[in-house]
């Protein structure tokens, strides 16, 4: 079996600084793959990196083993990538559900004619689009706020309407960049059964996480990062007994 | 929900249709009718100017520029060498397009004050050239425009024109024709709103990182409405000159961008029937203000301040904001 996403010796340097130095891994289609590490370990800038933010300084990142590294994020969504922020990144302009809308926009291509007319086309492209986003906002946990304009919904609705808007793209790949801070006890234990029911669908999972219990339960491997560098890499068991991780990380 | 949405959307422009109707009962003399007919262009560019100020969150500080060439094109093609107005009007637009495309392309790339300057410049380097090529556009003394035609037919302010049976004068056929345009252009700007294309421009606005992730092409998409709000500038420009009948480069002047988003950001950027409100208004208070003529320039610098600090989001989202809130006050005070 092949690799889904495989990085190889992926380097990024902001000046002097090594954000991430050396990285390789590789992540198998249907796998949920967390990589975790203390902050400022580089795990959000791996995550930039792989969805085409940022260029590696040096390295090579393959997605379905095409090189991704000269390609821009709305390229890789082509592809079936998608992704949400740790500083969320939602459209306060628009309503909750326009938000989840715009993630289907790779699927509704309208020419500006049918636009500037409104043809009977784009109209029924826009009620299966909002019908699809109505629904994925109910599966996401955030049904109350189908009506609701963005900038209404409380914090633990934003970050589910971000994983809603990042489904509507319908990915391969959907990397989730601390999708459960700031969230309470309640709430986490909602999102651990969201990506497990996202997992379940088939769609890759790759998790940037600070909380263990999430992480050890949900994921099929694990990357540990320590200043830019790889600590450790393999299942949850592994990482658990393994004492460098132990003593840099878990063990404080 | 979907009904609600296209409810509110059909909702605004039947009301707007309504008034520029009504609107004429009003209407003592001719003036009234030549004025109403320049604030229905010039609200049009300004919708036009909204969907890439207010929507896309992109400036652009000299979009007379645009609105001059297309009424320069119109006045040259028409006027120097005897096309019809359609054709002028369409070969214009598409002109003007791929003029916006190619400076838009580069100069979208910017962001906030740099924009601004850039968007600036380009609408100083074309008031410059229009009023510097004495010999195709008459230089600052303007040229004449011919009356527009439309298959042999002649729209002029200053004919008589049998409708139904009525009797209407010249500056009252060019009213109906220039309320027919505003709706048309609200009409396409309120479709284009509402469609996928609308929510990537949106989303441009919002986040990019967001617009991007999700597969927007936010360079392509700036540069999309940079040319349509471009477009709908020169389309106006065409009609003025055709209505004013005779042009100078102060159309195209800085003064004149300036109007523009002052009209957006005074009416409520992102609000297609606000920003008309902002025309209307804009372009009535010289008239208002006939006897301040000096103080004109400062009334409007303090309309723009008073409008950033108390009504930030514009006068007509304002407006229904408190509209909205007193009539919830009073439903729960009856229940």
């Amino acid at each position: 079996m092949t690799a889904l996403i495989e990085v190889k010796e992926l380097d990024k340097a902001f000046g002097g600084v090594h954000a991430v130095e050396g990285v390789s891994f590789a992540v198998n289609a249907g796998q949920v793959y967390s990589v975790i590490g203390p902050n400022g370990a580089g795990k959000t800038t791996l995550f930039n990196l792989i969805t085409g933010l940022y260029t590696p300084s040096k390295g090579e990142i393959l997605l379905n083993g095409e090189s991704t590294v000269r390609l821009a994020p709305n390229q890789l969504a082509e592809r079936g990538m998608c992704r949400t922020f740790q500083q969320m990144q939602i459209c306060m302009n628009m309503t909750a559900i326009e938000n989840v809308m715009l993630g289907r926009h790779l699927q509704l291509k309208s020419s500006l004619f049918t636009t500037l007319f409104r043809l009977p086309s784009l109209r029924r492209n826009e009620t299966v689009a909002r019908n699809r986003a109505a629904e994925l906002m109910e599966y996401v946990g955030c049904g109350d706020y189908l009506a609701a304009e963005a900038p209404a919904m409380s914090y633990g609705g934003l970050k589910r309407l971000e994983i809603a808007r990042a489904l509507a793209a319908e990915p391969k790949v959907i990397l989730l960049d601390e999708p459960a801070a700031g969230l309470n006890a309640t709430e986490t234990a909602a999102l651990e059964e969201l990506i497990r029911k996202i997992a379940e669908q088939g769609i890759t999972v790759m998790l940037v996480e600070h909380d263990m219990k999430l992480v050890m339960g949900i994921s099929d491997r694990l990357l540990v990062l320590n200043y830019g560098r790889v600590l450790a890499e393999g299942t949850p068991e592994e990482i658990r007994q393994n004492p460098d991780v132990i003593a840099a990380y878990l063990g404080g | 929900m979907l009904n609600g949405v296209m409810q509110s959307r059909l909702r605004g422009l039947i009301i707007l249709a309504l008034i520029l109707m009504v609107l004429p009962v009003f209407f003592g003399n001719p003036f009234h009718y030549e004025l109403a007919t320049q604030v229905a262009i010039i609200a049009a560019t300004v919708v036009g100017l909204n969907l890439l100020v207010g929507f896309a969150g992109q400036i652009s500080l000299g979009h007379a520029g645009f609105f001059g060439l297309g009424a320069y094109f119109t006045g040259i093609a028409t006027g120097t060498y005897g096309w019809s107005s359609v054709p002028a009007l369409m070969a214009g637009a598409i002109a003007v397009g791929i003029v916006a495309w190619i400076v838009g392309r580069p100069i979208l790339r910017l962001k906030g004050h740099y924009l601004s300057m850039a968007t600036l410049a380009v609408g100083f380097i074309i008031a410059i050239i229009l009023n510097n090529e004495r010999a195709i556009t008459g230089g600052p003394d303007g040229m004449s425009v011919p009356a527009f035609e439309i298959f042999g037919w002649e729209l002029s302010s200053f004919g008589r024109y049998s409708l139904f049976g009525l009797d209407i004068s010249g500056v009252q056929a060019w009213y109906m024709f220039a309320s027919v345009v505003l709706l048309v252009a609200v009409w396409f700007a309120l479709n284009l709103i509402e469609s996928p294309i609308g929510r990537a421009l949106r989303s441009v606005h919002g986040s990019e990182v967001a617009a991007s992730v999700v597969g927007v092409n936010t360079a392509k998409y700036k540069s999309l409405v940079f040319v349509i709000s471009a477009i709908y500038a020169s389309v106006m420009g065409s009609l003025y000159a055709h209505f004013q009948g005779f042009i100078t480069p102060a159309v195209a002047s800085f003064e004149f961008s300036i109007l523009f988003i002052t009209m957006v950001v005074l009416g409520g950027m992102g609000s297609t029937f606000g920003v008309i409100l902002g025309a209307v208004v804009l372009k009535l208070l010289p008239q208002v203000l006939a006897d301040f003529q000096e103080l004109e320039t400062v009334m409007f610098g303090l309309i723009l301040m008073l409008t950033m600090i108390f009504m930030p989001k514009g006068l007509l989202p304002t407006l229904t904001a408190v509209v909205y809130k007193r009539r919830r006050r009073k439903a729960g005070g009856t229940a």
